[in-house]
């Protein structure tokens, strides 16, 4: 096996081009697992978790952009997990310690498992991620990176360089289930981000559908009933809400769920995050 | 080459006490030598090719194109087994190399030995197997009368216990049937050895086991092969908990080194290791309890079926186990019990920490809960009445004449105080991190349960174990061939020679074949029959000792708590002082009282020794979401006498936590015989959040008669009825029934 | 661009010169089969267990999760240098003391694990302690008597005595 040890994008890019079938290497979370167990032999590695741009974020404006090689734990603390707090709580259930030190985000976008913990709060952020190759960058939304269970739109010679997220406005919410009280797959999650701005709602699913997916129609449901000035939300909709985010989940049997219980607790994760966001009663229409 | 070295270390404490481990230092500075640190200058690596399918037969093995990669030395199969191409742990059912047909998913078909393990994973992929696919058989109640998979039949032992009056009925009927999912070992050091052949044609086998002569007498059949030209050295073992006890890579590591004249390594990875062992036997098990509004018990009536998997292991003794103690620790008058050990095309079951007891007692327990229900009577208070005693027969027959103090491992356990309210922690809350869980959305349920397990083994084996004692020259050896799992064998061996020697520094030789049996390390029986062969060389050394003195002094000697006084009481030597400069050695095979086999009735005094434990859990449950969070299991347990406190106590929280995997977690998960979770990322082993601290309300120190130290076993009683305590719990809370074990989310959730 | 030439591991310190045809290795069996370094364990070569634990340019990973060829220039820590002139580290004498081996297979990659997060966290709440050891796998022990050892080794609790006199 070749390996490559890039320092900066340009380099990647023109490794890329030379030869498009180099594999590029991040935190190896996912990557080694693969070549560990023989499902995965490349010929030529490039890592690239040594590139400070990709290594690096920056608080624009009003949005954040994370190089694509910003590991679980930067997220997880430090001023990044107070810009964006529900990448934080979902950065902290990723894996382990160790696995927290090396997975970056950009690895978890590459990968794109339907479970990544990532994507269901970049999906709820409308995040768009930055595309580079020789050819130049290009931004593109996640619904239009990630394409289907492990597969991504990316072309030949293309790698991702950054996600832009907004910086928080409003209370975030990220809740996971797993069997296990650590170091495990998620069964269902949910990451909820409210837009005081423009008093809507962004919920986004994870682990209940192939693709990255926001429950769309219950977050239009929703906003006739949230009163933004009190930060409540009329209890007499929760069910229905709770159906709505179900309905946008079409979930499978495996071996570490059944589709139902799926189904079932992606609602109620929907229905807890809103009420921990707003209080149940005391709605005025 | 990395050899097994001699443990050389000083202690100052005898027995009762927390004395270090020997291995405590080498283990913390990453130099203990596992058997997967094995290294050897000329090394070849093994790798097994293994079935993918769960019932096939094989029409043709083509290798060629993989004998042909550079750096591939030899690639074997069925024909090449030397000697008879069969082995197993009870009688020999199983191939070492599948010939014309497969089993079970996973099953060894060949082997290579290569350079590099890359290279023999590429030859590996690059042997073709022509299949012809068979439906498996996967059903065990179906398997029972279905087309036999096995020349043997499909039914590996069929067993009735018919104790007491038939006919007897109580006032309250309760009936009930419940599921025991498989669990795994999961030992974190995967199965690694080395063989080195020899150029007379004998082989040295570097491995980690629980049983070397077994093992050994396994081995040479399978190479023809007689008993001196093959040793078997023990290597750093990662841990067995009953996965070991089968052969697994042994005669193919002979096999490669004496083929290629090489010494050859193999390590399985986890994948591997999860299809390379025996599993825990999935149980289907009925029940009818009967019983009086007294609180009662007057009969149970059972149906036991484990599923054995492909080849029979030692399914035989486990389906004994739980049909022997299918009525718990109870004093039942009449039980009606029927147990069936079947073949199926599902991976092979056999010892696991337990050993057939844990699958009974998850669904006895249920059902005292639900009598306790019936009859209005609080579920502590039915246990009570119910608990056996000293003199009290179980349900073959057979009285139990040793210590019994059920009753006070259920009171002292039942009046220990509850977990003080804790702040609370996002970190302790169902959901953890995931953050699923508020206080409003979670109940505390509380769930207790008792367990009975049987020590050593049973039936008329003859489990024996050999030790050795040497003094040269003062310097004190022992030897025994006693597998350290890391249960602290080692440090026993070192506390009952300083209680009898007064001797602290202790040689202890590698367990080898070089010196007779110590049997398994398992069925919580070495303290009792390796510490016991040790306690008795130590002890004939002495005697022996003694004699010299005497005719040298031409005066009779006492041994007064390990100081030599004589008769006229002029002289006294202490014994490690009068060991100095001399040359003595004593060697002992120590056997245990003589067992019998069950008949037809299930009937005989099978059984050794019975120890006791009862556990209680604490659990917090979000029924909305289905998860589960232990906050506490407390046990007392009934253990004789405690030898080494320290181990003592990580012998019980690591049972405890296998119990709560069990419970609540770890489950092999098969789709028509074929494992779908054969790793850790899916089969989830507790981590230190989900095991909780564990309260030890009692270690009740009755001195078992015959056991040496009175000390019983203590390794096997924590693993069983810490699970039922758990479900006990997860019912309290929820107040759903909960019939099957491992409790997932949507069993809870979706009811 | 850096690409290896004359390649080599600084492990504990030390420089080992490696060979080209390692490179696409897993550090976990470059440390061990190639440079003797046995101490790391393989119990899994997922990151599901810990067992491999080391520092990586100060960082905890699994190191069966590197490609050795990325190791490259990068300092690693093993479980070897935590008593390097052969007197042990607090928690190392704090495992021994408390019973927290038994088989020690996953002993270790904790220790690498321990000596890292109480750097960090002089005084842990045991939950807290969990936490950080929620990587690493043990299956003989059920993580009580590790949970004791942190303590001890942070002397932030009262010691091993207060858990014996619990028993009986």
């Amino acid at each position: 096996m070749e390996v490559l040890v890039a320092s900066s994008t340009e380099e990647i890019c023109e490794l890329l081009t030379q030869d498009h079938r180099r594999q590029l290497l991040a935190g190896g979370t996912d990557f080694m697992v693969e070549v560990n167990y023989r499902h995965r032999s490349p010929s030529s590695v490039i890592a690239i978790d040594r590139v400070p741009e990709l290594r690096n974020w920056r608080h624009d404006g009003d949005s954040v952009l994370i190089g694509s090689c910003v590991t679980y734990r930067e997220i997880e603390r430090g001023p990044l997990a107070t810009l964006v707090p529900a990448l934080a709580q979902a950065a902290r259930t990723v894996g382990s310690p160790q696995i927290r030190n090396a997975g970056t985000i950009g690895g978890n976008i590459g990968t794109a498992s339907p479970a990544g913990d990532m994507i269901p709060v970049l999906s709820a952020l409308g995040a768009t991620i930055s595309l580079m190759s020789s050819e130049g960058k290009r931004e593109v939304s996640l619904e239009d990176l990630i394409i289907g269970v492990k597969k991504t739109s990316l072309r030949e010679s293309e790698f991702i360089e950054s996600i832009r997220v907004p910086v928080l406005e409003g209370p975030q919410e990220f809740l996971k289930v797993g069997s296990r009280s650590a170091m495990v797959i998620s069964v269902t999650s949910l990451a909820f981000i409210t837009y005081p701005k423009t008093q809507s709602v962004g919920i986004g699913l994870g682990a209940v559908n192939p693709t990255p997916t926001r429950a769309r129609r219950a977050e239009e449901f929703i906003h006739d009933y949230l009163d933004w000035d009190k930060m409540a939300v009329d209890p007499s909709v929760l069910v229905r809400f709770k159906e709505l985010v179900s309905d946008a989940s079409s979930p499978i049997d495996d071996h570490r769920s059944v589709a139902s219980y799926r189904r079932h607790s992606v609602g109620v994760l929907a229905q807890r995050a809103l009420t921990r966001v707003f209080s149940e009663g005391e709605f005025n229409v | 080459m990395t050899t097994i070295e001699s443990h050389k270390v000083a202690t100052d404490s005898g027995v009762g006490v927390s004395a270090q481990r020997p291995d405590a230092i080498p283990k913390v500075t990453g130099e203990f030598v596992f058997s997967s640190d094995l290294s050897s200058q000329n090394m070849l690596w093994g790798r097994t090719l293994r079935s993918p399918h769960s019932s096939a037969r094989i029409r043709n093995i083509d290798y060629s194109e993989a004998l042909a990669i550079s750096g591939v030395h030899a690639i074997l199969t069925a024909t090449d087994v030397p000697g008879k191409n069969l082995f197993g742990l009870d009688h020999p059912d199983q191939p070492v190399l599948a010939d014309d047909i497969v089993r079970y998913a996973g099953e060894p078909i060949a082997i290579v030995a290569a350079e590099h393990p890359e290279i023999a994973a590429k030859a590996i992929g690059a042997i073709n197997v022509d299949f012809e696919i068979l439906t498996p058989l996967v059903d065990s109640e179906i398997a029972i009368t279905a087309e036999p998979i096995h020349p043997e039949g499909n039914v590996i032992r069929h067993l009735e216990i018919d104790y007491g009056d038939p006919n007897a009925s109580g006032e309250v009927i309760v009936e009930g049937t419940y599921e025991v999912g498989m669990q795994d070992q999961a030992f974190m050091g995967t199965e690694s050895g080395m063989a080195v052949p020899s150029s007379d044609g004998s082989v040295d086998l570097f491995i980690s086991t629980q049983w070397l002569h077994s093992d050994r007498n396994q081995i040479i059949e399978a190479l023809d092969l007689p008993e001196d030209m093959v040793r078997l050295t023990l290597a750093g073992v990662g841990g067995a908990f009953g996965g070991r006890e089968d052969v697994s890579m042994h005669v193919h590591l002979c096999m490669l080194a004496l083929h290629t004249g090489r010494p050859v390594k193999m390590v399985y990875d986890r994948n591997e290791s999860f299809l390379g062992h025996v599993h825990r036997h999935p149980a289907k098990i009925w029940y009818r309890h009967h019983a009086n509004r007294d609180g009662r018990i007057v009969k149970v009536e059972g149906k036991i079926i484990l599923d054995g998997g492909a080849y029979a292991s030692t399914t035989s003794a486990v389906l004994a186990n739980a049909c022997c103690f299918s009525t718990g620790p109870y004093n039942v008058a009449n039980a009606q019990i029927e147990g069936w050990g079947v073949r199926t095309n599902n991976p092979p079951c056999g010892a696991m920490r337990g050993f057939g007891n844990v699958q009974t007692c998850f669904a006895i327990e249920a059902q005292m809960d639900k009598v306790a229900t019936a009859l209005n009577v609080d579920p502590i208070e039915l246990r009570l009445r119910n608990a056996l005693k000293t003199g009290d027969k179980i349900i073959t027959g057979q009285t139990i004449t040793g210590a019994a103090p059920v009753k006070e491992v259920i009171t002292s356990l039942a009046g220990h105080p509850m977990p003080e309210p804790a702040e609370d922690n996002l970190l302790a809350r169902p959901g953890g991190t995931g953050r699923t869980s508020d206080q409003k959305h979670i109940k505390r349920g509380i769930g207790f349960a008792v367990s009975i397990k049987n020590l050593m083994f049973a039936e008329g084996f003859d489990d024996s174990s050999e030790a050795l004692c040497r003094v040269n020259d003062g310097a004190v050896a022992i030897h025994t061939a006693c597998v350290e799992v890391g249960q602290g064998f080692v440090t026993l061996v070192q506390q009952i020679a300083e209680e009898v020697l007064g001797i602290s520094d202790i040689e202890i030789i590698p367990a080898d074949t070089s010196i007779g049996s110590a049997g398994s390390t398992s069925a919580s029986r070495q303290t009792w029959m390796s510490g016991g062969a040790v306690l008795k060389a130590c002890e004939a050394v002495v005697k022996n000792l003694t004699e010299q003195i005497e005719r040298e002094e031409g005066v009779k000697f006492q041994n007064i708590d390990g100081t030599l006084v004589s008769e006229d009481g002029a002289t006294t030597i202490p014994i490690e002082e009068a060991l100095r400069g001399r040359s003595l050695e004593e060697k002992v095979v120590h056997h245990h009282a003589p067992t019998f086999p069950l008949n037809e009735k299930g009937q005989g005094n099978a059984h050794v020794s019975f120890a006791f434990a009862a556990h209680r859990a604490v659990v917090d449950v979000d029924q909305e979401l289905g998860l589960v969070r232990v906050i506490e299991i407390a046990t007392s347990q009934d253990v004789g006498r405690i030898l080494n406190p320290l181990q003592a106590v990580g012998q019980i929280e690591g049972g405890i936590a296998q119990g709560l995997g069990l419970a609540v977690l770890e489950e092999l998960i098969m789709k028509d015989g074929v494992i779908q979770n054969a790793n850790f990322t899916d089969y989830l082993l507790p981590t230190a959040l989900d095991t909780p601290p564990i309260e030890i309300a009692s270690l009740i120190e009755e001195p078992e008669p015959g056991a040496p130290f009175g000390a019983k076993g203590i390794g096997e009683p924590p693993t069983i009825s810490s699970t039922p305590a758990i479900v006990a719990a997860i019912r309290d809370a929820t107040g759903l029934d909960l019939r099957r074990v491992p409790v997932r989310p949507e069993d809870i959730a979706l009811e | 661009m850096s690409d290896i030439t004359e390649p080599h591991l600084m492990v504990n310190g030390t420089k080992f010169t490696i060979d080209d045809s390692w490179l696409g290795e897993s550090l976990l069996y470059t440390l061990r089969e190639q440079l003797g370094l046995y101490g790391s364990k393989n119990a899994c070569e997922q990151g599901e267990c810990g067992s491999c634990s080391i520092m990586f340019d100060e960082a905890l990973v699994c190191s069966c999760l590197v490609l050795t060829g990325n190791a490259v220039g990068r300092e690693i820590q093993t479980i070897e240098s935590l008593a390097p002139d052969g007197s042990l580290s607090d928690i190392q004498q704090a495992f021994v003391d408390v019973g927290a081996i038994q088989c020690g297979f996953c002993t270790p990659g904790l220790l690498v694990t321990i000596k890292d997060f109480l750097e960090s966290n002089a005084e842990p709440t045991d939950l807290e302690i969990r936490e950080a050891i929620s990587g690493n796998l043990c299956r003989c022990t059920g993580y009580g008597r590790i949970v004791e050892a942190v303590r001890v080794a942070s002397k932030a609790s009262e010691g091993t005595e207060e858990t014996l006199n619990d028993n009986d």
